[in-house]
């Protein structure tokens, strides 16, 4: 289970509809306890993708985890997980984030519709890497 | 001896421990360490061919091995490898 603020989903919306037609990007710095996941901070990241490919694609380099690493160690938490939107797109991971992503984290993605927020899901990359699971969000 | 630091995503494989030592004279040995005593690694750094999965780097003292000598960038006592993935993704199907 994903736990998050209104506020923090509210700073999510936010930065999906600001950067619509293109995808946009973050990080969640938080804690792991007995299966629940809580953020405490939300992150956004400008999407390092090529302008022409940001609608359908996003990016967030090394060095930016890197500096989310660094500041999650600093304030004693973890990098929990990673959000982005899919424009005028379901909420649902695609083949390309399956193969792009790492166990543990939680992916969450909100869609935008006509430039607004829609549905948001989150998802965790099962440790095969056959296949994500959707896990509430609360 | 070295340590390589472990992104939260990847501590799962090495019983919850975020800093590990080895002792090592170059990147790729190092790496090789850590994939033989922690197996399930292997699948999240490497890809079928053996290759660093494209969106997993190696810095080194906070540089990326790749402005040095990629992976057999040499190591001396002390130095502090840090596995970061890129993490990137989208929507299925391109826009028509």
């Amino acid at each position: 289970m994903l736990t998050l603020t209104q506020e923090q989903i509210g700073t999510i919306c936010k930065h999906a509809e600001t950067e619509y037609p293109s995808e946009c990007c973050g990080a969640m710095l938080g804690r792991f306890d007995n299966g629940i996941c809580t953020v405490c901070e939300v992150l956004p990241i400008s999407n390092q993708r090529e302008e022409a490919a940001k609608y359908h694609r996003f990016l967030i380099t090394s060095q930016e985890f890197l500096q989310c690493e660094k500041q999650a160690r600093k304030q004693n938490l973890e990098v929990v997980g990673f959000y982005h939107s899919h424009p005028d797109h379901p909420a649902k991971p695609s083949q390309y984030d399956l193969e792009h992503s790492l166990p543990v984290y939680s992916y969450l993605i909100v869609s935008v519709q006509q430039g607004k927020s829609d549905k948001m899901t989150s998802w965790i990359l099962q440790n095969d890497r056959s296949q994500f699971n959707e896990e509430e969000i609360k | 001896m070295i340590t390589i630091q472990l992104p939260t995503a990847l501590r799962t494989f090495t019983d919850g421990q975020a800093d590990l030592q080895f002792e090592a004279l170059t990147v790729e040995a190092a790496l090789c360490q850590l994939t033989e005593q922690f197996a399930d690694l292997q699948r999240h750094l490497f890809d079928d061919n053996g290759k660093l999965r494209s969106f997993v780097n190696v810095y080194l003292n906070d540089e990326d091995v790749r402005s040095f000598d990629g992976v057999n960038t040499s190591l001396k006592d002390g130095d502090v490898l840090m596995l970061i993935p890129a993490i990137a993704g989208g929507r299925e199907t391109p826009r028509t």
